[in-house]
């Protein structure tokens, strides 16, 4: 429960002047634009690999995203959690600049990767997505069979010198995506004659087979059914033991379930974050408990 | 009286019935204010009563135009002392119209004797009759069909249901205008092709070599020998078009991809009204341009390198229709490339493809099908091609594969062959519709295909 | 982690490569898309060098003195008949009264338009109050002269290959000198028919033609194809025989424009009889031409709009023809206005057809009326690009200007229509 000493406590730079009970947007926003970067909890992560500092995002004039901080940690999964149309996704797709794609996008801000700036000129956003993967909300694999699918990847950056290795990607990929078993003996076959679920696993084979060091999930069970969706959860289990894995969800049980921390956004702004137990026992704002009872989103 | 006369007349005359019909309509349950008595609105009773008066009225003066010259024809024919009666079709074709001329006040190819006089005036005096006879008939059928309706008003008189049934007849008949289209050209094009056939083996026409449609006006005249082998032409056609696709594809592909990956949204704002601006150039224009300057243009660069090339080779034409053609492959690939759905896009990138490996290895094999639809309606588009290549290429028929040289194609030698005085029954015009023919076939396949699998892949995707 | 090394430098060590890649993947998309905007370029250019000159033509300044010895010498004035080729050679000589002898003479006469005649006879036609008087009329030069002038014939060259002598450039020379040389607006161009001469040729005659094939078409195409569009989308049932039809319509879009010429030989000239390069016949073949694609416009304008409209008026007692008229109709009449307007477009520049039915004849009156003999603007196009005369190549551009000026008209109307009306359901 949230009590008007604790909200102060926590906050250490607020003034008194509010009634903490009425914690509205307007407030936030104030607070934050005045003082900057006050998300309560702790963005920070125990072995930080992708450091986000003051992100602000504009689509055109719409400031989708404002003054978020946050880290992710090497092999951990951290879950994004928040209402529809909150900034999830579009701060997800920050992090491997696919947001350049986008004509009307602005980033400001510092990202960094291993300590560097992945927004800087130099940085090459082929070689940074190399290294930063993506599975997204729907399953999209290529008008190709299933080995191409796998080998595109490699193929187009030149990981395997020759057939035996490209196979080898191939399947250790579908192995560790858990796809090998049902599709060992068809891999000639169009990657959209299978199931949503064996789909999306796919496309994580197909962002595995490159070899990157962190992989961004956007609600990838949204469009699978619940026993795909257990299976997948499963494999990020064993997955976070390679990679470091953010994944935007909207399912709070999911997010419960795999991750080891919980980032709640709210309208642009990251509200809260902390470890998953935390967060869904002891939620440190009024806007955090208020999603995670069902109240608002 | 004059048909369009006429016609404006039957207008009036139905606007009136509509005007009365209406009216009595509304006399019937006395008044306006008791408009609810009355199964359909005023304005459908005097609807019904203009339909019946406009109607048969129309029907029969379409009939009556379309019988009339036959008719007149036949009489006067008739008319004529028995000795002109038994002449041979054409020469008596060539007299009748120099009856009509005559009687027309127009210049008259044959000095003018009594036989010609007489059947003059007898031409005139029938069609008189005859325009007499229609304008008594049609309004008189118009009146009566008014008061026929009229009489028929009555408050329980179902007139919107009657008059919606005839709007409805009236919509089919407007759509089987397009299938009597297609049915027409098939038929029309077919008959004087198996006219043709019947006096040039099919044989020779799709396997011979030699094009020299010659026909003998007299029996001894010299060069008469025709050869109708229609090989060169359709050799002639696939060369040109062929040039065509060389440029227009790689360009118009490109360009669509250009426009849709790489360039900003002014770019595309400029580029794509200018792109149809080509493409709204009429074909003559480009013909002219063909003539005039492209192709003394190609002639001197051959020269220059020392190839000899032709002042109406193939290369000069099939440039310009190549560049004609490249809004349209620009166009439709575009449409293909649109169509994949860009979660695609977004895995291929997400994967860190370049922007070039994303098109060329993920979006282009999967728009494959709807780039080649669009190719092969340009294909069709490039063979059926008439002025540019009437304006730039050769006349000669030329079995050659050299792009330098001049060549004829099936649209030019279909222009020849019917424009000018002939008479229209030798081979040599029938030649014409035989080609036709040849092009309606194949330019159909290609576009059958070609629609349809570029219908299908929009389908697919959506 | 040591995995993570060599992926990334395989990755790294690729990139230069991948790199080039896209750049010219990019670039020969950019050339592409500049070939056709040059050629653009290039040709409007080009156009508008050749055809400019043509809006402009020499005049002579001559006194000519309408005697009424020369002109009724009987006492009665037949303007058919009287000498004006007299008078007008007769000042000529006054002009330059320095030229003697007969063949010196004759090729004086040359460097005038025999339109100076007829221009002397149109005024007394006109003004018969003028016989007797002298009157300074400026006169259209010959094309040879008028070609001089413009500077497209070389005088150094050769004078056996030249179409204009020596001693003529002198003359021209000299009546400049005097003042009595000037070029002018063209009028010509677009007040008289079609002629032998390039200086009296006019596309008068192709544009009225033109218009009157328009009037047709439109007067027919539209109707026919609305209405079309409407039992198809409207009223036919979704079966084999609709499918059929939508793909029949689809490929007579497709179908080569030459083949609807041959329609229009063997069925509107030779089985009804209709008269040979009337406009009415002109109208009818590019009606049937530019059906489908009105058919086609329609269609997808009706298909706009949403069914909620439609299901309103149903709920409120409409019958369905009702509904069409009174609702689906008027909102989606602007899409079919604009598909009109581009099919009207695309008939205004055809002219295969039109050389099937017969309208390459060489015919100089303006035509009255739809059952007169003309031809159409694409047409004289393509007539006077077979002249080998150069005088006849910069009327040909002109011309072309003319007609993609009417076109632009055209389109513009039919964008600025679209954006005008255009509903966002």
């Amino acid at each position: 429960m949230v009590t008007s000493a604790s909200m102060t406590a926590m906050n250490e730079n607020t003034t008194m002047n509010e009634t903490p009970q009425s914690a509205t947007v307007t407030d936030i926003v104030e607070r934050k634009t005045k003082l900057g970067g006050a998300t309560v909890g702790n963005v920070r992560s125990e072995h930080p690999f992708m450091v986000a500092e003051d992100v602000n995002v504009w689509y055109g004039d719409n400031h989708a995203i404002q003054n978020v901080s946050l880290e992710v940690g090497k092999k951990e999964v951290i879950a994004l959690i928040g209402p529809s149309g909150c900034g999830k996704s579009t701060f997800l797709r920050c992090l491997n600049r696919m947001n350049d794609t986008i004509d009307t996008a602005r980033v400001t801000g510092n990202i960094t990767l291993d300590g560097k700036d992945i927004y800087r000129k130099e940085q090459d956003p082929v070689a940074l997505r190399a290294r930063v993967g993506m599975v997204f909300q729907k399953p999209n694999p290529f008008p190709k069979s299933i080995y191409d699918n796998v080998a595109y990847g490699p193929r187009i950056h030149g990981l395997a010198s020759d057939r035996a290795e490209l196979d080898d990607i191939v399947h250790s990929s579908l192995e560790r995506a858990g796809l090998l078993k049902e599709v060992k003996d068809r891999l000639d076959e169009p990657g959209t004659s299978l199931s949503g679920g064996q789909q999306q696993r796919l496309c994580i084979a197909r962002t595995i087979a490159v070899n990157p060091e962190v992989i961004l999930m956007d609600e990838p069970c949204s469009a699978l059914d619940p026993i795909a969706t257990a299976r997948i959860e499963d494999l990020m289990d064993e997955l976070c033991e390679d990679y470091a894995i953010v994944i935007v969800t909207h399912s709070m049980q999911q997010a419960a379930r795999v991750s080891k921390r919980v980032a709640y956004f709210h309208l642009g702004l990251l509200v809260e974050v902390d470890e998953t137990d935390t967060i869904f026992t002891n939620p440190q704002h009024k806007l955090t408990e208020d999603y995670i009872t069902g109240r608002i989103g | 009286m004059q048909s369009t006369t006429l016609i404006l007349l039957l207008g009036f005359m139905a606007v009136a019935a509509f005007f009365f019909g209406r009216r009595r309509a509304l006399a019937l349950v006395g008044g306006p204010g008791h408009g609810t008595a009355l199964h359909s609105l005023p304005g459908y009773h005097g609807h019904y009563v203009a339909i019946w008066v406009a109607l048969p009225a129309l029907a029969l003066l379409l009939l009556w135009l379309l019988v009339e010259p036959r008719l007149v024809v036949a009489l006067v024919i008739k008319g004529l002392p028995q000795a002109y009666q038994d002449w041979p079709a054409g020469e008596l074709n060539l007299l009748v119209n120099n009856i009509r001329n005559l009687a027309a006040g127009d210049v008259v190819s044959v000095a003018v004797d009594d036989v010609l006089r007489n059947a003059a005036t007898l031409y005139n005096s029938y069609v008189e009759k005859s325009r007499q006879l229609l304008a008594v008939l049609t309004l008189g059928l118009a009146g009566l069909g008014g008061a026929i309706a009229w009489r028929r008003i009555h408050p329980d008189l179902r007139a919107r249901n009657r008059v919606e049934r005839v709007i409805r007849w009236f919509l089919i008949a407007a759509s089987s205008i397009a299938i009597f289209t297609t049915i027409g050209i098939v038929l029309s094009v077919l008959f004087e092709a198996i006219r043709f056939f019947q006096e040039v083996p099919l044989s020779e026409f799709l396997f011979g070599t030699t094009w020299s449609p010659q026909t003998a006006i007299r029996a001894d005249q010299v060069g008469s020998s025709g050869s109708f082998g229609a090989v060169p032409l359709f050799t002639g056609t696939m060369l040109i078009t062929g040039i065509a696709m060389i440029v227009a594809v790689p360009v118009g592909l490109m360009t669509a991809i250009y426009l849709a990956e790489y360039s900003s949204a002014r770019v595309r704002g400029i580029a794509k009204p200018l792109l149809e601006i080509l493409a709204g150039i009429p074909t003559v224009v480009y013909g002219f341009f063909a003539a005039l300057t492209v192709a003394p243009w190609v002639r001197q660069a051959g020269e220059s390198v020392g190839i000899e090339v032709a002042s109406e080779s193939a290369l000069a034409a099939g440039l310009v229709m190549g560049i004609m053609i490249i809004p349209l492959v620009s166009s439709l690939s575009d449409d293909a490339i649109n169509a994949v759905p860009s979660a695609m896009r977004d895995g291929a990138l997400g994967l860190g493809s370049t922007r070039s490996e994303t098109m060329s290895k993920v979006i282009l094999p999967a728009a494959l099908p709807g780039i080649v639809g669009g190719i092969l309606l340009a294909v069709s588009r490039a063979i059926g091609e008439t002025m540019i290549v009437v304006m730039a290429a050769g006349l000669a028929a030329n079995l050659t594969a050299n792009p330098f040289e001049a060549v004829t194609t099936v649209t030019v030698q279909i222009v020849t062959l019917l424009v000018g005085d002939q008479e229209f029954d030798s081979a040599k015009t029938l030649a014409a519709f035989a080609l036709g023919l040849m092009l309606f076939v194949v330019t159909l396949f290609l576009n059958v295909i070609g629609l349809s699998v570029v219908r299908k892949y929009r389908e697919e995707y959506d | 982690m040591n995995k993570n090394q060599t992926t990334r430098q395989k990755v790294e060590a690729g990139l230069p490569r991948r790199r080039r890649k896209e750049f010219l993947f990019r670039s020969v998309g950019m050339l592409a898309t500049a070939v056709g905007i040059v050629f653009l370029g290039v040709f409007f250019a080009s156009l508008i060098a050749d055809g400019s000159t043509a809006f402009k033509q020499t005049f002579l300044k001559l006194d000519i003195e309408l005697s009424e010895d020369t002109l009724a010498p009987d006492g009665e004035l037949d303007l058919a008949y009287a000498d004006f080729d007299g008078l007008v050679r007769s000042a000529l000589r006054d002009a330059l009264p320095e030229v003697s002898g007969r063949s010196d003479r004759r090729e004086l006469y040359r460097i005038v338009s025999i339109g100076a005649s007829y221009q002397v006879r149109d005024l007394l036609a006109a003004n018969p109050e003028l016989l007797g008087t002298t009157q300074t009329m400026w006169v259209p030069a010959s094309s040879n002269v008028d070609m001089l002038i413009k500077g497209n014939i070389d005088a150094n060259v050769d004078a056996a290959l030249r179409p204009i002598s020596d001693k003529q450039i002198a003359w021209v020379q000299a009546l400049q000198e005097s003042g009595r040389l000037a070029t002018r607006f063209n009028t010509a161009l677009f007040s008289n028919g079609d002629s032998r001469e390039p200086e009296l040729a006019g596309i008068k005659g192709a544009v009225m033609g033109s218009l009157y094939m328009l009037v047709v078409t439109l007067a027919l195409s539209f109707p026919i194809g609305v209405a079309a569009a409407i039992y198809l989308e409207e009223f036919a049932p979704r079966n084999r025989w609709s499918d059929l039809i939508e793909v029949n319509i689809n490929n007579l879009a497709a179908v080569p424009s030459i083949v609807f010429g041959l329609l229009g030989l063997a069925v509107f000239i030779n089985w009804v009889g209709l008269p040979r390069s009337a406009p009415l016949v002109g109208g009818l073949v590019l009606t049937l031409l530019t059906l489908p694609v009105i058919i086609i416009a329609s269609r997808a304008s009706i298909k706009a709009v949403p069914p909620s409209i439609r299901e309103a008026a149903l709920g409120l007692g409409a019958s369905q023809m009702q509904v069409v008229f009174h609702h689906v109709l008027p909102l989606a009449l602007p899409g079919m206005l604009t598909g009109a307007i581009i099919g009207m477009s695309r008939a205004l520049g055809e002219s295969a057809p039109l050389l099937m039915i017969g309208m390459v004849a060489f015919i100089v009156d303006v035509p009255g009326s739809l059952a007169d003999p003309s031809t159409a603007l694409p047409v004289q196009i393509y007539l006077w690009a077979d002249s080998p005369e150069r005088a006849f190549a910069e009327r040909t551009s002109a011309a072309i200007i003319v007609l993609l000026g009417f076109l632009l008209v055209m389109n513009l109307t039919a964008v600025i229509l679209r954006r005008r009306l255009e509903r966002k359901w």
